[in-house]
């Protein structure tokens, strides 16, 4: 029954990691109330188009490989900053970066092509909970983007130091995390409703 | 330029709710200008304002707990003088518009800003120091968390001055909730302080949830941790689980009633019953997130006055952890009526009646601890008697409610209304009210009044069942809630007995704040001078009253169940030769900062000032980034420092 | 305070005893509130049986161990004894199952949507929930009746109900079960009055600044005196078409009761499901 816990308080590092752990599934339960809403309401078209008529699986997909390929350079960026291997870790951040971006741009282009052919978010209880799903999930991606470049400039100003690398590991757990909602969402909005 | 705000929003023309905003309003004005007066700002911002003490942030939960008692009960006294007039054709003193916001008012204040901030304000005094440690997990965030929380109840009571609030019932179920039926801004006002505040749970949630779980004292195993952390724990763990469940419902009723989507609209494929489904899988668990907290309050009283070990500690956390998964499979029986099969509806009723096991397992346990105890009947131990039996009556009206073809003709009455009232006062606010008495000693260093305290606890006692025994018979002769006014002359007298009853609670408040001031101004002679005022079993009494910022200059060695109580036999502890020096946290001002950011905000969203809302997440973004660069560091306690501040400790002790 | 206690519960006691005969829930006219309040009481007395005792040994061990009482035992140590765990999961698992039983079976014999058993040819009534008033359609007799309700006695009436608004909940507290009306869907409610009189209604879930005076009165009559009514109503009544009643639909507080003449038998149809535009 116990965890270590016999001798005491955790270390740091070990309780910040866990304590975002929590946050991530108190995050994940969030996304699942949404889910929940989108699965009630995605057949609810009010005569507005379906997501049959809209989804562009190529499209998606692209998305799909930035956002999974942007998963495995964050997670080479946190074995360089362990190892110290500076180059590598900008360079990996970098590229994660990038591809973030790129899946956001494409999420965008997806959004501003469907308002523009009049399938809004308040068009049909089915558009409201997809644009909702599907916006949380890039709001979260963009709150990352912005996260990882104030990690890569306290990274530069400030060394690979304990609590650097400490937020850097958090990073790394919330991008992850951002990966298996994608591909939760992935599954039920796009293949399940493109069919 | 102001979006929809202008002075039509001040109630100028409305007598009863100007008075109310001018009293606010000069309460306000008063408290800060007697701090300006006194020069107390420097002391405040510095002790309390910026602090990230685990202990002052509990107090500051508790205090604010306090006031928005007061504000919820003057709502409660309003609403059942109202009902004391409006019979027949009477129509009363307030209007329907007014009723109605009163009446949500009053649900949305006791809950969230009543119940749970004293309930989270005990958890955070206490679960440090009954765990053996120095602080939170996260001391910063936990400043932020009771800051948010502050924020969240400031919005709600500037409603009462400026505009108004929802007219819509605590939980806002739509479609009369959306922009359709109510365009104004009460609603509004409800959402954004729910959310500001529920975010402020969230994290506080999430922090207690790893302090329970990664720092305890060396030896303190799961089983040996004291109940009321145990319950803590099952509480917080229900707060990382329901409330996100919140934020995202509230969620999406604004993004129907300020973008126009369709989500729980009656037009455009939306789904009301959606909403009723979600807030009820956040709701049903909040029940628990508020009483779970009491159980474990009414344990450590009645072990220690009983001066006993707790009857069947197993059990008791076997039976806190089943309510815990239970409490997310019942919420089905908010809305029986809906209509759904006689197969769902069974179903949730029997899970629902699954509860009453662990709670009645509890309830008998306490009994168990009572027997062959030394019961010393100090507060504490009465508001847990008057607990034991008051729960029982509320156990069976619950029980009742949740089979299903009972709840069809109960359900929505005021029946329903007794029963929540039944166990939110008979178990969390008397709870709360034995927590507080009960923990005031170790936070300031002195008892509370004990006459005073006996007093309120009489009043509430008996007020309770004056005000809501009544309300149970209504209930059965057919009067629902919510209702403004009512023909049937045959229900008034019921309602001027629950108006006695109101009145008699009255008296209870009154008595508690003036235990307040007559312990603070006779504190010399009420010092706790040993740190143990009431015999205790657990950690939190081994250390000084009030404790220091570390808590415990050394960490405790925890070998058993009621480590202080072991320890107590085997005689004191001797003092080591050498102190290690700690470090403990900077205080920080971000949590305050954060609060006010989210008021502005929350403010310019009510009122849709688009420019001073996208400032106010601008400035909140900044003022994340900007703590996030700063290095902080720690201050740190040398060994000496800690030598000397023990060695005063033990003198005081031994002189006592 | 045990003697408090002690005169507290007895009073609740008298006061659970003294309404049944008033108006409400215990007092029925008809079989599915007789059958619901067969179980209150039921479940009720079962539970009694349990929360009784606790009550009086709470009391009794609060009053026997208090700290002056030099007789009584003192054991600060014990803290465990599996035959007393074991009663005390036994006991509330005991009652549970009791309940539960009560509960599966009775939420199948009253559920709502039911259909009650019977010699008469049922009626169908189609209730539309509105701000802040009742709208009783009879669609197989073409008239329609606002905030009153007038049914047979001994003839089992099916309610088709929806809402025009927000939900409300249709509920005749003599009659029994209530059942939330929602805009967009229509619920079932099987109800049967068993003897004549006037029985209050009203809408048990809030619904605005106008809910207080959404009652309405059901008049249950004999069979002769409902055909009567029925035959007044229908000459006497103006119609209700989608002029009138899109004039009805405006919010109104404290409305009055009214009849309708004739109907236009889609429109409880078309206000389940309005044509999107």
């Amino acid at each position: 029954m116990t965890s270590g816990s016999a001798g005491g308080p955790a270390p740091v590092r070990i309780v910040v990691a866990y304590g975002f752990w929590i946050f991530l599934l108190s995050d994940i339960i969030m996304f699942s109330a949404l889910f929940a809403t989108y699965a009630v309401l995605s057949g609810q078209t009010a005569g507005g188009p379906s997501g049959r008529e809209l989804f562009q699986l190529r499209h998606v997909g692209v998305e799909t490989l930035c956002l999974l390929f942007s998963s495995y350079t964050c997670g080479l960026a946190i074995l360089a900053i362990e190892r110290r291997r500076m180059r590598e870790f900008y360079v990996s951040c970098a590229l994660t970066f990038v591809l973030g971006a790129s899946f956001l741009g494409l999420e965008i282009s997806e959004f501003v092509g469907m308002i523009a052919r009049g399938a809004g978010p308040s068009r049909s209880a089915f558009l409201s909970s997809f644009f909702s799903l599907v916006g949380l999930h890039g709001i979260h991606v963009s709150a990352g983007l912005l996260w990882l470049t104030f990690m890569v400039a306290q990274t530069a100003t400030k060394g690979a130091r304990d609590f650097v690398r400490r937020r850097l590991l958090c990073f790394s757990l919330f991008w992850h995390a951002l990966d298996i909602i994608w591909v939760a969402l992935l599954t039920l909005v796009y293949l399940m409703g493109a069919r | 330029m102001l979006g929809k705000l202008s002075w039509d929003a001040v109630p100028f023309n409305q007598p009863i709710p100007m008075a109310a905003s001018m009293f606010i309003v000069a309460v306000m004005l008063g408290v800060s200008g007697l701090i300006t007066w006194k020069g107390w700002w420097p002391y405040l911002w510095r002790e309390w304002l910026t602090s990230v003490d685990h202990k002052r942030i509990g107090v500051m939960y508790v205090l604010l707990a306090l006031v928005l008692l007061l504000r919820g009960f003057i709502d409660a006294i309003m609403m059942r003088t109202q009902l004391v007039i409006a019979a027949g054709n009477a129509q009363g003193y307030l209007p329907p518009e007014h009723y109605d916001q009163i009446f949500s008012a009053h649900g949305t204040i006791m809950i969230f800003f009543m119940a749970m901030p004293f309930m989270v304000g005990l958890m955070n005094f206490v679960v440090p120091l009954q765990l053996g440690v120095r602080d939170v997990a996260f001391p910063v965030l936990n400043a932020t968390s009771f800051w948010l929380t502050a924020a969240g109840a400031l919005l709600v009571n500037i409603s009462l001055v400026v505009g108004e609030f929802a007219r819509t019932g605590w939980l806002a179920y739509p479609p009369l909730s959306e922009l359709q039926f109510s365009p104004g801004v009460g609603v509004d006002y409800y959402l954004w302080a729910l959310q500001i505040s529920g975010i402020g749970a969230l994290l506080a949630g999430i922090n207690m949830v790893t302090t329970i779980l990664k720092l305890r004292a060396p030896g303190m195993t799961y089983m040996r941790m004291p109940v009321f952390c145990w319950t803590s724990l099952a509480s917080s763990m229900l707060i990382v689980a329901a409330f996100p469940i919140l934020t995202a419902t509230f969620g999406m009723l604004l993004l129907d009633r300020y973008v126009g989507m369709h989500f729980f609209t009656n037009d455009g494929g939306g789904n009301f019953m959606m909403y009723i489904n979600l807030i009820w899988a956040w709701g049903h668990p909040e029940v628990y997130i508020l009483v779970l907290p009491a159980f474990g309050i009414f344990s450590e009283v009645i072990a220690t006055f009983s001066g006993k070990q707790l009857f069947g500690y197993r059990s008791m956390v076997l039976a806190t952890l089943a309510i815990c998964v239970l409490s997310f499979m019942v919420w089905l029986h908010h809305f029986f009526t809906m209509g759904a099969g006689a197969d769902v509806n069974a179903v949730f009723g029997i899970m629902s009646m699954i509860i009453a096991i662990p709670t009645g397992v509890k309830l008998f346990n306490w009994l168990f601890t009572l027997y062959r105890g030394r019961l010393r009947f100090e507060v504490p131990l009465l508001w847990a008697i008057g607990f034991m039996i008051t729960f029982v009556v509320g156990g069976l009206t619950g029980v009742l409610l949740a089979v299903p073809p009972a709840d069809f003709v109960l359900h929505n009455s005021l029946f329903l209304v007794a029963h929540f009232h039944n166990v939110i006062i008979g178990a969390v606010l008397f709870g709360a009210m034995a927590g507080y008495y009960y923990w005031f000693p170790k936070a300031f260093g002195f008892t509370l009044d004990r006459r005073l305290g006996a007093v309120s606890f009489w009043c509430w006692l008996i007020g309770f069942y004056l005000a809501f025994m009544p309300l149970y018979v209504l209930g059965l002769l057919g009067m629902t809630r919510r209702m403004q006014h009512y023909a049937d002359l045959s229900w008034q007298p019921y309602l001027i007995v629950a108006e006695v009853g109101a009145v008699v609670i009255f008296g209870g408040i009154v008595a508690t704040i003036a235990q307040l001031v007559v312990s603070i101004r006779t504190r010399d002679r009420r010092r706790d001078l040993t740190g143990d005022p009431w015999n205790g079993r657990t950690l939190e009494w081994s250390t000084a009253s009030p404790p220091p910022a570390y808590n415990f200059a050394v960490l405790p060695e925890v070998e058993s169940l009621d480590a202080f109580w072991a320890m107590k036999q085997h005689g004191p502890v001797k003092p080591p030769d050498q102190y290690q020096s700690i470090e403990m946290p900077r205080n920080s001002p971000n949590g305050f900062v954060t609060a006010f950011l989210a008021v502005v905000t929350g403010f310019a969203m009510i009122w849709h000032i688009w420019w001073m809302a996208i400032l106010g997440v601008a400035c909140a973004l900044l003022t994340l980034l900007t703590f996030g660069w700063m290095e902080r560091g720690e201050v740190e306690i040398s060994g000496a420092q800690l030598a000397e501040a023990e060695r005063v400790r033990l003198r005081r002790e031994d002189g006592a | 305070m045990r003697s408090f206690s002690l005169v507290s519960s007895a009073l609740a006691a008298t006061c659970l005893v003294a309404p049944c005969r008033g108006q409400g829930v215990l007092d029925p006219q008809g079989p599915i509130a007789a059958a619901e309040r067969l179980i209150l009481l039921n479940a009720t007395a079962i539970m009694l049986v349990v929360v009784l005792p606790v009550i009086v040994l709470t009391l009794a061990f609060a009053w026997w161990y208090r700290a002056s009482n030099t007789r009584a035992a003192y054991q600060p140590d014990w803290s465990y004894s599996g035959h007393i765990e074991l009663v005390t999961w036994a006991i509330p698992a005991m009652v549970v199952i009791l309940l539960a039983a009560v509960g599966w079976i009775g939420s199948h014999q009253l559920d709502p949507a039911r259909k009650l058993q019977s010699d008469a040819r049922s009626i169908r009534i189609e209730v539309v929930s509105l701000d802040w008033k009742w709208l009783f359609i009879y669609p197989d007799q073409g008239v329609a009746a606002v905030n009153e309700l007038v049914i047979p006695t001994g003839v089992p009436v099916e309610f088709v109900l929806t809402s025009a608004t927000v939900m409300n909940s249709f509920f005749v507290p003599q009659l029994g079960s209530q059942i939330y009306t929602m805009p967009g869907m229509a619920t079932r409610l099987n109800l049967l009055a068993g003897r004549p009189g006037d029985y209050p209604g009203l809408s048990a879930n809030f619904s605005g600044d106008g809910f207080s005076d959404m009652r309405f009165l059901v008049h249950a009559v004999p069979a002769a005196d409902y055909d009567s009514w029925l035959a007044r109503t229908r000459e006497a009544g103006p119609a209700l078409n989608a002029d009138a009643y899109s004039q009805l639909a405006r919010p109104e507080g404290n409305a009055q009761a009214r009849t309708y003449g004739s109907v236009d038998p889609n429109l409880f149809e078309r206000i389940v499901t309005p044509t999107e535009h």
